[in-house]
C-alpha cells in the first residue's frame, strides 16, 4: 500500500494555503498508510541561508541547542515538535559532518528551499503535531506509510532526502535495493536505514551529478527493479514516474493554478476547482515533470 | 431521490440502494458529491437507475445485477468488476482493470481506460470509446471487448474465447492472441453492441482479435509462453 501525494503551484494564488491543501491530502490517504507520515515542503524564495531539517528523536532540545552553540557560530534554531530547522549561512560540507557527529539526532534533509518533517504515527496525528496547515510554499510532497520491508521508525519514514533540496516518496517496493546500496556505498553514498526507498533516493542523488532529473528517472527504469510510483522533488518542482507494469496507482489533476498528484482521487477531492481539472493517470514508464 | 455523500455515510447509501422497497417503485436515484469514494453502488441487485454526479474511486458498481448506473466523471480501479447483468456507463475515463471478471451485462466507457481492461472477463460486453492500456483482455474467457481507439501492449495475452474488436492501432498482441476473420455473425453482434453504445460506426471499420488456441493444453514447445 502506502499513499503518496504532491502539489506543485503554477501561480502564487494558493502559496499561503499549500500546507492546508497537503494536510487534507495526507489525512485522506491514512487508510493506505497508517504507520507513519512525512512531508517535504519547498519555498521558492531566494534564500541565502541553508535550512537543515533535524529530528531530535529522544534528545532534549536545550541540550541540542547547547551542542550546536558550541560547534556552529552563526545559526538559528526553529523548533517544531520533535523536529528542528537549523538555519545557517554555513555550507552543508561543513554543517552535515557536525550534525552527523551528534549520534542521537537524525538529519532528515537540507537545502535552501526544502524543509522535511516525518514521524511515526497516524498521518492525522503527524499533520497535527507539526501543524502542517500553517505552512506556505511553492510545492510539496507527502507520504503515508504502510511498512513492509523495514521497521516503523523515523528513519524508515518518507520522504527521503539524500542530496541538497532533493527528496523522494515511493509507493511500492524494490527488489534489487541491497545490490544497488552496495554499489552506491562504494561510490561514497551514505544510508541510514535498511529501507529500499532510501536506496532509490541515493541512486537519484548520485545520478543527478551527471544528469538532470528527467534523464535520471529515465535511466532508473532500467536500474531500479520492482514496483513503484515515485515522486521526486527538487528546489524548482517535481517529477513523477511509474514502473512499466504500473501496478501502483497514481492520478494527476491539473488546473491553471496547480498540479496535484495522489495515489487515489479521493485525496484531491477537496482541492479548489478540482472537478474542472484535467484528470489523468500517468502512463507507465513515462517521466512527467513540472518546474525545471 | 438525491443521496448526498457529503451528508450521508457511504455505507448507508449503498445499503439503501441494495435494499429497494419493491412495492414503492421508486427507481431513480442520484448520488451527489461522490468525492472519489470507493465501492459506490457496489452489489446492487434491482432494476434501478442511478446517476453518480462526479468522480468515484475503486470498485464502483462492483458485482452489479440489473441496475443501470451512470457515472458523470472518472472511475478508479475495477469499475463494474464481477458484474453479472445490467448496465454501467462511465462518461469520463476509467483506471485499471475495468470490468474485471465480469460475467454479464454491458460496461460502456466514453473515455480511455488504463491497463488490464477486461482482465479475466467471463461474458461481459465492454465498449471503450477511447483507448485501452497494456495487458487488456488478459486471460479473457468470454464476452466482447470493443475499442474505438488504440490498444496498448500485449492485447489479449493468454486469451480464451473473448472476441476483441479494435478500430485503432494495436501496439502488440499478447501470447496466443491473433487477428481473426470477421464473419457475418461477428458483424451482426458488433453492430448490435455499437447500437447499444449509441454509435453508428460501421462494424467493417474494426478488426477482430481472438485466441489462436495454442496454449489451451500444455505443450513443451510453448513453455516460454506460459
Amino acid at each position: 500500500m502506502c499513499g503518496i501525494v504532491g502539489i506543485y503551484l503554477k501561480s502564487k494564488k494558493f502559496e499561503k494555503s499549500l500546507g492546508g491543501m497537503l494536510s487534507k491530502m495526507l489525512v485522506s490517504m491514512e487508510s493506505r498508510g497508517p504507520d507513519s507520515a512525512g512531508f517535504a515542503i519547498y519555498n521558492r524564495d531566494k534564500n541565502k541561508l541553508f535550512k537543515y531539517s533535524i529530528c531530535l528523536n529522544e534528545m532534549n532540545f536545550d541540550r541540542f541547542k547547547k551542542e550546536i552553540k558550541k560547534k556552529i557560530k552563526f545559526s538559528k534554531l526553529e523548533k517544531n515538535s520533535d523536529h528542528v530547522i537549523l538555519k545557517s549561512i554555513e555550507k552543508p560540507s561543513k554543517i552535515v559532518p557536525i550534525l552527523e557527529d551528534i549520534t542521537e539526532i537524525s538529519l532528515v534533509g537540507y537545502g535552501k528551499s526544502i524543509e522535511i518533517f516525518k514521524q511515526v504515527g497516524k498521518p492525522s496525528n503527524v499533520v497535527k503535531k507539526f501543524d502542517l496547515n500553517k505552512f506556505s510554499g511553492s510545492h510539496a510532497i507527502g507520504h503515508t506509510r504502510m511498512a513492509t520491508e523495514s521497521a516503523i521508525t523515523t528513519d524508515g519514514s518518507h520522504p527521503y532526502s539524500t542530496g541538497e533540496d532533493e527528496c523522494l516518496v515511493h509507493n511500492g517496493s524494490l527488489s534489487n535495493h541491497n545490490n544497488l546500496r552496495r554499489k552506491l556505498k562504494k561510490n561514497g553514498s551514505k544510508f541510514n536505514s535498511d529501507n529500499d526507498t532510501e536506496v532509490a533516493a541515493g541512486y537519484i542523488s548520485d545520478s543527478l551529478k551527471d544528469r538532470n532529473l528527467k534523464q535520471t528517472l529515465k535511466k532508473g527504469l532500467s536500474d531500479l527493479d520492482g514496483f513503484y510510483t515515485f515522486i521526486a522533488g527538487t528546489h524548482s518542482g517535481f517529477a513523477v514516474l511509474r514502473d512499466e507494469i504500473a501496478c501502483k496507482p497514481a492520478v494527476i489533476a491539473e488546473t491553471k493554478d496547480y498540479v496535484a498528484i495522489s495515489s487515489e482521487f479521493q485525496a484531491m477531492a477537496h482541492l479548489p476547482n478540482v472537478n474542472n481539472a484535467k484528470i489523468f493517470e500517468p502512463d507507465p514508464g513515462i517521466v512527467y515533470s513540472w518546474g525545471k | 431521490m438525491i443521496l448526498d455523500l457529503k451528508k450521508l455515510r457511504l455505507r448507508s447509501v449503498n445499503e439503501k440502494l441494495q435494499n429497494i422497497d419493491r412495492k414503492k417503485n421508486k427507481r431513480d436515484f442520484v448520488i451527489s458529491n461522490p468525492e472519489g469514494n470507493h465501492a459506490v453502488c457496489a452489489g446492487l441487485i434491482d432494476n434501478i437507475d442511478v446517476i453518480i454526479k462526479g468522480h468515484v474511486g475503486y470498485y464502483c458498481a462492483g458485482m452489479n445485477q440489473n441496475a443501470n448506473i451512470t457515472v458523470e466523471g472518472n472511475v478508479g480501479t475495477g469499475v463494474a468488476e464481477n458484474m453479472m447483468s445490467g448496465k454501467v456507463h462511465v462518461k469520463g475515463n476509467a483506471s485499471q482493470s475495468a470490468g474485471a471478471t465480469g460475467h454479464g451485462g454491458i460496461l460502456i466507457i466514453d473515455g480511455d481506460t488504463s491497463s488490464r481492461c477486461g482482465i479475466s472477463m467471463k461474458g461481459i460486453d465492454i465498449i471503450v470509446k477511447g483507448s485501452v492500456g497494456h495487458m487488456s483482455a488478459f486471460m479473457a474467457q468470454s464476452g466482447n471487448l470493443v475499442v474505438f481507439g488504440d490498444a496498448g501492449e500485449a492485447l489479449g495475452d493468454s486469451l480464451y474465447e473473448t472476441n476483441i474488436y479494435v478500430k485503432g492501432k494495436v501496439k502488440s498482441l499478447g501470447a496466443d492472441c491473433e487477428e481473426k476473420k470477421m464473419d457475418k455473425h461477428h458483424k451482426t453482434k458488433l453492430k448490435e453492441l455499437l447500437k447499444k453504445a449509441g454509435s453508428n460506426i460501421k462494424p467493417e471499420q474494426f478488426k477482430r482479435y481472438g485466441s489462436a488456441r495454442k496454449l489451451y493444453n500444455f505443450n513443451i514447445d510453448n513453455v516460454s509462453n506460459y
